[in-house]
């Protein structure tokens, strides 16, 4: 009995060892930053620029975070949702990241979610623009540095309105963020005193646009608001020039529209208005010092997507240097996170209740193949995040 | 809908069918003719498109362009059906499904490689480059009206080859009953070569005259491939005759049922597909 005692004591004292131990190491061990982005397919270049962004922000830390070496754990999304699920478990999971930074697409977005509630990994989203992230899902280990579809497409409304347009078409893709984007333009538009008076719906992902066009013409609205991206968008604008519709029914849009794309719309986009948080345009100290480094560490210049990446880069250096790099108390962690505070290259940036980035939004007008930012079109705003209460 | 914007409509739906039709004859005949199912055909068509792209970029001409691209299509599918098909021949069509869903997924790896990932777009060229006005608010590039006319003379073209000649003669008889053919002497596999050929040049043509309409993405040929699908069983497996009045009424159906039915617009063509077999299950003109 009394051996049992002296051995269980030992025993005792050897794991408490042991766990100072590993106490002791963990602060000397890197922080575990996964990224769970499309590193090939459609959305490749997005997962790039976003990955670029977030390394630059670390990078000019000097590598670090919190004093503490920087690990990155590389996963290929293939922006497929099927496989989110799985992706992030086994980050999680089998490699023990502190972070998760992803997805690029709101359908990976919702199985990665899932994961995050169960596990309750600190999941930072760098892109996708689903409203229920930073709402009904509402988690307190979950942030977003990007947008929310309504707040590119919010600012709009008013804009048009503000521009005389009283009668509006708005034509979108039949899928979640083409309706989520243009029930924000609608809101604004509609509660200034306009009218939408036809709402198309093309079916995803089509870009065949001629019997849209010609229905446009027909009814002859004030203007056209719209929703496409990527190859959808190029195709829209080049089609809606060639229709010779531009001169007489102007094109708003959200910011997508032409992101990224600017070069193939081929002179064709020249006059069409966006709203957006960010324009590699703007006029300030920490916008043209980011766009010089990036150009300098990768060769390319900067665009939104990148501009996300830094901010969750810079996002985890601020938080991690409040906390001392101590990443093994999460709810100091999550509070840190919580309170940062960007100057960011698009402006100054805070995060609401929701975790959702709190951001101005500026109206954008392609002027000699740029988006020449026309002003501030709502500033520092806030989205509605009623459902979500922490 | 005023009578004028009615005959926009039909415009655009003649000239969505007629590129529908480029791109399902060679599918059709492929399909009719050597019983293989090409999936990879969409995959030609952004090729086609890619192709153009990279050469008006380098030459400064898209007509110079189209003239370099067309061969390097004839080859690339002259490559695929020696090397990869030529082994299957004897196996079931699974295999060649197989074979030729492989190939999607290699020819869309390889296009993000060479290629990557940004949208492209090709100027519309001279001299098309002009615009009818059609209504008081509505122009029409003269560019549509070209593709539509070139669209019309090839179809012209492959009916009398397949109408007047030997070589037509052969293939008729070939999608009818492919055993006797290679009974009366007739050389098989060459004719296979060249039917796989010109089904592969003629997409990837599609995509070099459709270039400057659309926009050059990734993966750009896999939901026309779909389509194109629809408009050969309309028509009839192995008919050229049967895609091309499978090929305008889809295109006259997704234009109409955008406008006028567009809660279903998505499901129009499937619901004429199903029609089409219940009252003729070969198509219309097997």
């Amino acid at each position: 009995m009394k051996n049992f005692k002296k051995t269980a004591l030992a025993s005792v004292l050897g794991t408490a060892t042991l766990m100072s131990a590993f106490g002791a190491m963990a602060d000397n061990h890197p922080v575990k930053v996964g990224l769970m982005l499309p590193y090939s397919g459609t959305y490749t270049a997005l997962g790039e620029a976003i990955t670029n962004g977030l390394k630059l922000a670390i990078e000019q830390n000097g590598g670090q975070l919190g004093g503490r070496d920087v690990e990155y754990v590389q996963l290929d999304s293939e922006a497929n949702p099927s496989k989110a699920p799985q992706n992030m478990s086994r980050l999680v999971k089998g490699d023990g990241v502190d972070f998760v930074i992803g997805p690029v697409h709101s359908g990976v977005a919702m199985g990665m979610l899932r994961v995050a509630k169960q596990s309750g990994a600190i999941t930072i989203i760098p892109n996708a623009g689903l409203e229920a992230a930073t709402n009904q899902l509402c988690m307190p280990n979950v942030f977003r540095t990007s947008f929310s579809m309504w707040q590119n497409s919010f600012p709009m409304g008013k804009v048009a309105y503000e521009r005389g347009h009283r009668e509006v078409v708005t034509i979108t893709w039949d899928y979640a963020g083409g309706k989520e984007d243009v029930a924000g333009f609608k809101e604004a538009f509609e509660a200034e005193g306009g009218e939408i008076v036809e709402e198309i719906l093309v079916p995803f992902p089509s870009t065949e646009f001629q019997s849209y066009l010609t229905q446009i013409a027909s009814i002859d609205p004030d203007a056209v608001y719209t929703f496409f991206a990527g190859g959808g968008g190029v195709s829209f604008v080049r089609d809606y020039a060639a229709a010779g519709l531009k001169e007489s029914i102007p094109l708003l849009g959200s910011g997508f529209l032409t992101e990224g794309n600017i070069a193939a719309l081929d002179g064709a986009g020249e006059g069409v208005l966006t709203t957006m948080h960010y324009a590699e345009t703007l006029d300030s100290e920490a916008n043209r010092s980011f766009v010089s480094a990036y150009q300098d560490a990768y060769g390319v210049a900067p665009d939104t997507y990148s501009v996300q990446g830094y901010d969750t880069g810079a996002m985890l250096v601020q938080a991690l240097e409040a906390v001392g790099g101590n990443t093994e108390d999460r709810d100091a962690l999550i509070e840190a996170l919580a309170q940062v505070e960007l100057e960011s290259p698009r402006g100054l940036m805070s995060f609401s209740n929701s975790h959702h980035p709190i951001q101005n939004v500026y109206l954008r007008e392609i002027r000699d193949g740029q988006h020449e930012v026309v002003g501030t079109a709502v500033e520092q705003l806030e989205v509605p995040d009623d459902a979500c209460q922490m | 809908m005023d009578l004028a914007f009615f005959g926009v409509q039909l415009l655009n739906g003649l000239q969505y069918g007629l590129l529908l039709f480029l791109i399902a004859s060679g599918l059709t005949l492929i399909f009719g003719i050597m019983g293989i199912i090409n999936l990879a055909h969409g995959a030609m068509y952004m090729i086609g498109a890619y192709l153009v792209w990279d050469l008006t970029m380098r030459l400064g001409n898209f007509w110079l362009a189209i003239v370099i691209a067309i061969p390097i299509a004839v080859a690339l599918g002259l490559v695929i059906e020696r090397l990869f098909l030529d082994t299957l021949y004897k196996r079931d069509h699974l295999y060649q499904v197989l074979l030729t869903f492989g190939l999607i997924l290699v020819i869309n790896e390889a296009q993000r490689i060479i290629w990557g990932g940004d949208v492209h777009s090709v100027a519309i060229p001279a001299p098309f480059d002009a615009s009818l006005q059609l209504t008081d608010n509505l122009q029409y590039s003269v560019y549509r009206l070209f593709v539509m006319g070139v669209c019309l003379a090839l179809a012209g073209v492959i009916y009398w080859v397949i109408r007047h000649t030997r070589l037509g003669i052969i293939i008729r008889a070939g999608a009818v009953n492919r055993d006797m053919v290679e009974g009366l002497g007739i050389n098989v596999r060459t004719l296979f070569t060249l039917i796989f050929s010109v089904g592969v040049a003629l997409t990837a043509f599609a995509g070099m005259i459709a270039a400057p309409l659309t926009s050059i993405t990734p993966g750009m040929g896999d939901s026309i491939l779909i389509t194109c699908f629809v408009v050969v069983v309309i028509g009839g497996i192995g008919s050229i005759k049967g895609a091309f009045w499978g090929a305008i009424l889809i295109g006259m159906a997704e234009t109409f049922g955008s406008v006028l039915i567009p809660s279903i617009a998505s499901m129009v063509i499937y619901l004429i597909m199903a029609a089409v077999l219940l009252v003729k299950p070969r198509g219309l003109f097997a």
